[in-house]
């Protein structure tokens, strides 16, 4: 069998969480619990899950930004976290990131060619002036620029622009995996279709394998070819992004996907009965349960493990299976 | 009866390049209990419109046209007349619950500002309002006392504190400016579910600004499409969602991924529309759209397009509107 690209094996994170008396041993917050991942080269993968579910440290440890409390990550068959800084660092420039806000994440006092080039610089690529420049031009057109905008700055640039040249920064270095953690949310929607458009576009060109982070699920569906769906540090359902969007088990994915406004007014939606939760949640619960519908006394008391159901894998003791 | 009309509107703000024209000759009405969505990408001036019936417009914008609200024109009033206004007979939600509430006072205070400042209740009344607007907004005292401040609620919360503080006085219309976008997709909906039912229940008029179409689609009865400050489109939103005429509006719904995209055997390309938005001192003369257009002609790129009526409600200001062949 080919290797995966990415494999991500057994990761937790706790963050340590300031004491409330001096002699307390410090609490924690668990992050990520138990996160087993593959993403092989070529394919996109969706990671879903609403705000603070531990998306964003996922791919800061992906991305060696952080370390895993427990387990690792492996890139081409190398260990992440154990192997010899200078060695991780000459690896890096095989895994790149996108991020969020397009006017945070360039510096204004760049100009472009400085944005654009910085991985070369940091990556001791000795490259003379006129190497880089062309190189960056190069890569700007490849985006959708001109090569003359070497010398501008970012305020410039629209949004759709700025996001273009964060994508250059991260195909610089010709990478095989980027990390987009919620690369286009801040895009109006008509930027928002160029900018994904693009992204398919160089992922057909240079093979890419894209970690696509969103709360946006039909911009996940229309991207990924596989989804996780994270709920509290830990995967509730994973599967082909078909499977799981035509037929989502977990209750948690099925409640995901009810919340998304539908663009046809005559849609109307379910309205939804409110629910008293029954059970006492404990450590050992499933994470879910007190705001699941299906809720019983074995969920409450042993936590569900992922298990495999029509065609992707669920973690859920009721799943639904219509 | 019509409790707000906008007639012939216009917005002038000073900007780097000198006075530009942000919203020019928007004209609608609205009656009691009504649901009007305004939608469009960032810059097309929904929230300068917004911000144009609090009277909140920067000091040295210049307005023209009329914003009447019953029978005032909320634009010919002095300050202290505005202030009477203002958070008494029209409330409006921000969009960044996180910027929008004051970090250092308590969310009682803050809700009972308004209260304090148009309602002439005693100690123990304004508690008693504050209570019950509380309760209405799904933040039961007994559960979140009064005495909290904003970092103790999470961002759904605290939205929920700012629909307090809006319908503080009962206001005769809501202004809700993307009420959502900093939120997740299940907190939206109840926080949608939230509005509506407020609006339904105390025939309150509602204007949601979004820049998202499902959100419009779900609490809206009227919608106006809006683009470089100009309205391109409006009807009925039954009537522009199941048949857009104008090509941006078009464009708009095409860019969208829409859900089953995964049940296509092969990935299609996003239609996406060519171009972006032109900047304030860049703005074409004749049509706004024409250099992003599909249908471009001649006469688009010398004159503005009127409105065309296509029904009694639905207008479009377009030369080419989109027949049905345009849309396969």
């Amino acid at each position: 069998m080919k290797q995966p690209l990415v494999k991500i094996e057994d990761v937790y994170k706790d963050y340590q969480l300031p004491k409330k008396y001096l002699f307390q041993k410090a609490p924690f917050f668990r992050a990520l619990h138990g996160i087993n991942l593959e993403l092989n080269q070529g394919s996109s993968f969706g990671i879903v899950g609403e705000s603070g579910c531990g998306k964003s440290t996922l791919a800061r440890i992906v991305m060696a930004l952080d370390n895993p409390t427990s387990g690792t990550v492996f890139f081409e068959g190398r260990d992440l976290f154990n192997i010899p800084s200078a060695e991780l660092r000459h690896l890096r420039r095989n895994f790149q990131m996108v991020f969020q806000d397009p006017y945070g994440s360039l510096n204004p006092r760049k100009n472009i060619l400085g944005i654009v080039a910085e991985p070369l610089d940091t990556l001791k690529e000795r490259l003379s002036f006129a190497e880089k420049k062309e190189r960056v031009s190069q890569i700007l057109v490849e985006v959708g620029l001109n090569a003359a905008d070497t010398d501008k700055f970012p305020h410039e640039f629209s949004g759709g622009q700025r996001q273009r040249i964060a994508i250059a920064r991260a195909l610089i270095t010709r990478p095989s995996l980027i990390v987009a953690d919620e690369s286009v949310s801040a895009l109006d929607v008509s930027v928002q279709a160029q900018v994904l458009n693009l992204m398919m576009d160089l992922q057909d060109k240079y093979n890419l394998t894209y970690m696509f982070i969103s709360h946006d699920l039909s911009v996940v569906e229309y991207v990924t070819d596989h989804v996780a769906v994270i709920y509290m540090g830990q995967i509730v359902e994973q599967g082909t992004t078909k499977s799981l969007f035509q037929n989502p088990l977990h209750p948690y994915t099925q409640t995901l996907l009810r919340a998304v406004p539908d663009v046809n007014p005559l849609n109307k939606r379910r309205e939804v009965k409110e629910r008293i939760p029954q059970f006492e949640m404990t450590s050992k619960s499933c994470p879910f349960l007190d705001r699941c519908i299906k809720a019983t006394k074995n969920c409450a008391d042993n936590a569900p493990k992922l298990v495999e159901n029509m065609g992707h894998w669920v973690a859920c003791f009721n799943p639904d299976v219509a | 009866m019509t409790l707000l009309q906008v007639k012939d509107l216009s917005v002038t703000l000073i900007t780097a390049q000198g006075p530009q024209e942000v919203i020019s000759n928007i004209n609608f009405s609205m009656d009691a209990g009504d649901k009007l969505g305004i939608v469009g990408e960032s810059g097309c001036g929904k929230s300068i419109s917004a911000l144009a019936m609090m009277s909140l417009l920067p000091p040295d914008s210049q307005t023209s046209g009329k914003i009447i609200l019953e029978d005032q024109d909320i634009l010919s009033l002095n300050s202290t007349q505005i202030c009477s206004i203002r958070g008494n007979r029209i409330g409006m939600i921000f969009q960044e619950p996180m910027t929008a509430l004051n970090p250092v006072k308590k969310i009682g205070a803050q809700v009972s500002e308004s209260i304090d400042l148009h309602m002439n209740l005693n100690r123990k009344q304004t508690l008693e309002r504050v209570t019950e607007l509380m309760d209405k907004v799904g933040l039961a005292v007994s559960r979140f006392p009064l005495n909290l401040y904003p970092h103790q609620l999470s961002g759904g919360q605290r939205q929920r504190v700012m629909i307090a503080m809006a319908i503080a006085c009962n206001p005769k219309i809501l202004i809700a400016d993307e009420p959502t976008t900093a939120l997740d997709v299940t907190v939206q909906e109840q926080i949608l579910d939230l509005i509506r039912d407020l609006a339904d229940s105390s025939g309150m008029a509602l204007i949601m600004i979004s820049h998202d179409l499902g959100v419009i689609a779900q609490t809206t009865q009227n919608v106006m499409v809006m683009y470089t400050g100009n309205i391109v489109e409006m009807g009925r939103t039954v009537d522009v969602f199941q048949n857009m005429l104008h090509p941006y509006t078009y464009g708009l719904f095409s860019a969208i991924p829409h859900a089953g995209s995964s049940a296509q055997k092969k990935r299609k390309r996003l239609s996406c529309i060519p171009g972006q938005v032109p900047e304030l001192h860049l703005r074409p003369q004749g049509c706004n759209f024409a250099d992003r257009c599909s249908k471009v002609s001649h006469k688009c790129k010398a004159i503005e397009p009127a409105a065309t009526k296509i029904s009694d409600q639905h207008q479009v200001w377009c030369y080419h509107p989109l027949t049905q062949e345009d849309k396969k």
